[in-house]
């Protein structure tokens, strides 16, 4: 990881801890720090779509299932067998890369829309098992009563505590990821994504690689789905549809798919947009996330985290334009 | 010794019945061909004669129809590719295809992902050894850049260089794969004079490296000048093979492929 990225991580870290003592001075924005904790819950789901779509080039419509696959084996293993929630999330992500792998093998073959479709194929099963399979998923009005989860016996309920913990698993997961995409490893997926056939001739699996960032990918949505199912105790399929796997993947789009900071600032930006401020568009919310999602591919393709260098771009090329027009 | 001897001789790359047909089309039939350990090939032939076809079969793009690829005595046609760049075969693309978002170091150090192991977990974890690793990537990637003249660019995105650099570069790209075996896909193209004559010695200089070199070319005046043998290819079958000066007199040479005017230029 470089200098720019460790001061980035800094920063950030800095502002996500001070966040609550801002937020809970205030009473009108006190529940911030909840709707922090599903931002960072998204977050994860989005640093693994972000290194899947921008740096791997790979489309997957299927985020919200992995999320839906780590939230009900917690759900389940912790409920119905009495397991400890903190080894039912191990298992959850077991499960989803396991399944990742199944399915990765055969589509990873696929390119482009075929991705997509196939992708967004397998996402709309995991729903309908969700919500049929009632015997153990409790089928479409979901499972209740989900423990917390405990940290040496005490019990994290406080949404400060959720909070820190959520936080703390984002930024290791980020800083995974980070050191990841410094490495050889890094470097072949961006190969990948830029000249899949050079880089197959330098010596780069192709297709094992991307098999490897899906697995990564839905593992990370599968520790996520964990911690939403400990936080909000109860859980329904609705939650893990095709329409949850476009939002993340409009976050991820929102704040830029070339940089994993862009998963993080779109996850936290679009979470605020669609829980706290357009809550009065109800059912047009689908309109919102269209037009923004039209909005963002047009006039800004490299999401929030490109603003700064699209403008300095833009003023230096006024600037160029203006001297050629002096001389 | 005599194991040795007879090794060294033994061609590094074989080509038994190389067949390649597209539909009804047969890009390449009926292809037998040794190259010695350590020449500069040249395999030359009019447009659509089964050149590009024969260096992605070799190079393991596409899979033959037919017939054997041998290199170093081992069987790889129909191999992934990354598997016969593992087994040290690398090679440069007709129309260039650098990584151009990237910088031109980082295209380089590419180029050592078969020569180095650590993946998802060790780089994640920044496991003992992932620093070290990436400093003999650099190095090496370095290495390279100085053996093709492009070190003082290594900053710089790959897709800004001009054409000539970016041809160097995919060779530099090569290199760092560590080849015994370099498939060159007419990497003067679009060159100006100055330009080919220093890749001439480039190419010269790699085979110093005991690095054999097979180089697809349209340009005549280099692949004479630094083939020590060269391969013509009419219709995918070879039509003759030799020194450039017995290919220079061979009339059903000149006459297939050179053109009696070209012919005059040569002779």
């Amino acid at each position: 990881m470089g200098k720019k990225n460790w001061l980035i991580l800094l920063g950030t870290a800095v502002f996500i801890c001070s966040f609550p003592m801002l937020v809970t001075k205030i009473k009108a924005i006190s529940h911030y720090v909840d709707v922090m904790v599903f931002a960072g819950i998204f977050t994860l789901v989005c640093i693994g779509l972000s290194l899947l779509m921008g740096y791997a080039g790979q489309i997957c419509l299927a985020q919200a299932a992995f999320f839906g696959i780590g939230a009900y084996t917690s759900g389940i293993l912790t409920t119905k067998f009495g397991l400890d929630p903190w080894m039912a999330m191990p298992a959850g992500m077991i499960l989803s890369g396991l399944v990742a792998w199944i399915i990765g093998v055969p589509a990873l073959r696929l390119r482009g829309h075929y991705l997509a479709m196939a992708t967004l194929g397998f996402g709309v099963i995991v729903n309908i098992v969700l919500a049929e399979e009632v015997d153990w998923t409790g089928g479409p009005s979901g499972m209740a009563d989900i423990p917390a989860l405990q940290i040496a016996g005490y019990k994290i309920t406080s949404d400060i505590a959720w909070y820190y913990l959520v936080w703390g698993i984002v930024f290791c997961a980020l800083i995974f990821c980070l050191q990841i995409l410094r490495s050889r490893v890094g470097r072949a997926l961006r190969a990948i994504h830029e000249e899949e056939k050079a880089a197959e001739c330098m010596g780069v699996p192709t297709a094992s690689y991307k098999v490897r960032v899906f697995i990564l990918s839905a593992v990370l949505a599968a520790i996520a789905g964990s911690l939403y199912a400990h936080y909000v105790a109860c859980i329904n399929p609705s939650s893990f549809n095709l329409m949850w796997s476009i939002r993340f993947m409009l976050m991820v789009m929102v704040g830029g798919m070339q940089s994993l900071w862009g998963a993080l600032v779109g996850a936290v930006l679009m979470t605020f947009v669609g829980n706290e401020w357009l809550r009065m568009f109800a059912e047009f919310e689908i309109l919102v996330y269209g037009s923004i999602l039209l909005a963002v591919a047009l006039f800004l393709p490299g999401g929030i985290v490109s603003l700064a260098s699209t403008i300095a771009r833009r003023r230096a090329k006024r600037a160029s334009a203006l001297e050629d027009a002096v001389s | 010794m005599i194991v040795e001897a007879s090794r060294s001789n033994a061609p590094i790359l074989r080509l038994e019945g190389l067949e390649k047909r597209f539909g009804g089309v047969a890009a390449l039939q009926g292809i037998d061909y040794d190259v010695p350990v350590g020449i500069i090939q040249g395999v030359i032939g009019p447009n659509g004669a089964g050149k590009t076809t024969l260096f992605n079969c070799i190079s393991g793009i596409i899979e033959p129809s037919k017939g054997w690829i041998s290199f170093e005595g081992y069987r790889i046609e129909g191999l992934a590719p990354h598997k016969i760049a593992r087994l040290g075969v690398s090679r440069t693309f007709q129309h260039v295809a650098l990584f151009k978002k990237m910088t031109v170091l980082e295209n380089v150090m590419l180029g050592r992902h078969p020569k180095t192991r650590r993946s998802f977990l060790a780089a994640g974890f920044r496991l003992p050894g992932m620093r070290s690793e990436e400093e003999h990537i650099r190095e090496k990637a370095f290495e390279c850049l100085d053996f093709v003249r492009l070190a003082d660019l290594a900053g710089l995105h790959a897709g800004t260089l001009p054409l000539g650099k970016q041809k160097m570069l995919e060779i530099a790209r090569a290199l760092a794969t560590e080849p015994r075996l370099i498939l060159l896909d007419e990497p003067a193209g679009g060159l100006n004079m100055r330009e080919t004559e220093e890749l001439g010695d480039l190419i010269q200089e790699i085979k110093k490296l005991c690095v054999t070199v097979l180089l697809v070319e349209h340009d005549m005046n280099l692949i004479m000048d630094i083939s020590d043998r060269i391969l013509v290819l009419d219709f995918g079958k070879v039509l003759t093979s030799g020194t450039p000066a017995e290919i220079k007199e061979n009339s059903a040479v000149v006459e297939a492929y050179l053109g009696m005017e070209a012919a005059g230029i040569l002779m």
